[in-house]
């Protein structure tokens, strides 16, 4: 197991948005989280990777257990080197290239040399298929090619999971295509990932496993063929006859 | 106007811009510099919430935004020697000139780091990036752009206002221009000589930062490549 979560909570002010969520992902997982809008998902990703702080749970990474409430910025910090995200708005440096864009984390944060941060950056752009985009700003890029970029970014540092907050949901329909399939031959290559989604094509055909969020807790784990076709809770199935009424 | 008038005014051309040239323009540029290193860490400072220095910035931005120019002049030139502390006319200059110009710009810098979106720290952090990492080499930068055009008015009124400095001896343009007014009695067309240098300088400053922001702004430029 490389992450596992154990009762996550988290509060806005009297909001409670998780209310003790569990999570374990596998070497090689893909795991789509999904579920209706407000449950959490976001939050629980946030959480995470400390982009905001849990009051509460336990999380074992590479089998090094970690308690929420009383972490350090060096494990934090620690932690981070070996993650990455992806958010909903790319959120690319808007002050560096395509390329820059890629290679800032591995010469600022990681000290490597400037010539070989930009081979393994132009590897990783050449990957999701930018590399004659490399000297373009974000604003020179549509949002597709954005989220491409915000992919390579991720894929440059290495990490061993990559956390994916609803990944093209700010793009057109025309658009998400390509965001998908880029995300689906890391899948094949092994990458472990975290998605939340409401592309139910990717949940179904990409991700093995599936995990269903409501108020704050999961519903339902599942391997995902598993989860789509024998649903055991009932919430699942009235989400599911709704995605497809949709 | 009769020939003499033209005398004076050539005349004194030379004996105008020189003390513009050797006083005004160093005196914009040293308190300017100075000015830019204090607005960035009151900015900073603010924008972090650092305790306690938060609360000094927010001070010192009050006294000087709150206060003329020109009392901060005589109180450190004419007021400190009461107290012992005596400080020629240049240097006095640039410090009051450096402060009030630094309390403007920290809120101008300030609001341009508001201004940048939260998600370029997160991206920062993201990338295994620290703070002052990411403030530095993403955030501050972009702030900067987002400035440029409101430092650089700044730094054209701050040129025109550094003839006040004449009130604390400072022989900068407009006391030269004074002085030749003095001896010649030829006060409007002197007057309007030393304004047309003062214009000459700002129009300088204004090309420079239609060059500036050109050059800065690469990474918003819409048009491909
Ligand atoms: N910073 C915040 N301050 C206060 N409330 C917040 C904050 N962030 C999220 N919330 C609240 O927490 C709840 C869960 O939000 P979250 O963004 O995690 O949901 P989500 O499952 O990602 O939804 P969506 O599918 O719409 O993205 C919502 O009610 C939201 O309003
Ligand atoms: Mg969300």
């Amino acid at each position: 197991m490389i992450l596992e979560v154990k009762g996550i909570r988290k509060s806005f002010g009297a909001l409670e948005v998780l209310k003790g969520v569990d999570l374990q992902v596998d070497q090689g997982d893909v795991v789509a989280i999904l579920g209706p809008s407000g449950s959490g998902k976001t939050t629980l990703l946030r959480c995470v990777n400390f982009l905001e702080y849990a009051q509460a749970g336990r999380l074992v990474f590479d089998g090094q257990p970690y308690d929420l409430s009383k972490i350090t910025k060096k494990e934090i910090g620690a932690l981070r080197r070996k993650t990455a995200f992806v958010f909903q708005n790319y959120n690319l440096f808007l002050n560096k290239t395509a390329l820059q864009n890629v290679t800032e984390g591995l010469i600022v944060a990681r000290k490597t040399p400037k010539a070989q941060a930009v081979e393994i950056g132009q590897k990783a752009l050449a990957k999701v298929g930018l590399s004659d985009r490399a000297d373009y700003f974000p604003s020179q890029l549509s949002g597709g090619q954005q989220q491409r970029v915000a992919i390579a970014r991720a894929l440059a540092t290495g990490p061993e999971i990559i956390f994916f907050d609803e990944p093209t949901s700010a793009l057109d329909p025309e658009l998400t295509g390509e965001v998908l399939s880029v995300m689906r031959d890391l899948a094949e290559e092994g990458m472990t990932m975290l998605v939340v989604t409401h592309e139910m094509g990717f949940a179904r055909n990409v991700s093995n496993k599936v995990v269903f969020m409501e108020d704050g807790v999961v519903v339902e784990a599942a391997p995902s063929k598993e989860f789509f076709e024998s649903p055991r809770s009932r919430r699942t199935r009235d989400f599911l006859q709704l995605i497809q009424q949709e | 106007m009769s020939g003499h008038v033209w005398e004076v005014v050539a005349d004194s051309f030379m004996k105008i811009l020189l003390p513009g040239l050797t006083i005004t323009i160093p005196l914009t540029v040293i308190a300017f510099s100075i000015a830019m290193a204090i607005a960035v860490a009151m900015a900073m400072v603010q924008f972090a919430g650092v305790p306690v220095l938060k609360q000094l910035a927010r001070f010192y931005i009050w006294v000087f935004r709150g206060t003329p120019l020109l009392v901060q002049l005589f109180v450190v030139f004419y007021g400190l020697p009461n107290v012992g502390i005596l400080i020629d006319p240049f240097p006095a200059a640039v410090l009051v000139f450096s402060l009030n110009e630094g309390a403007y710009c920290a809120e101008i810098v300030r609001a341009a780091l508001e201004a940048v979106p939260a998600g370029q720290l997160e991206a920062g952090y993201c990338v295994g990036m620290s703070y002052l990492q990411t403030m530095r080499r993403i955030v501050l930068p972009q702030a900067m752009r987002t400035a440029f055009p409101s430092l650089s008015n700044s730094l054209i009124a701050m040129v025109k206002d550094t003839s006040l400095a004449s009130n604390i001896t400072v022989a900068e343009m407009f006391m030269a221009t004074q002085r030749i007014v003095a001896r010649t009695y030829e006060a409007l067309p002197l007057y309007i000589e030393v304004g047309l240098i003062y214009l000459l300088f700002s129009t300088v400053l204004t090309k420079l930062q239609q060059v500036g922001e050109r050059k800065l702004g690469a990474y918003t430029a819409k048009e491909g490549r």
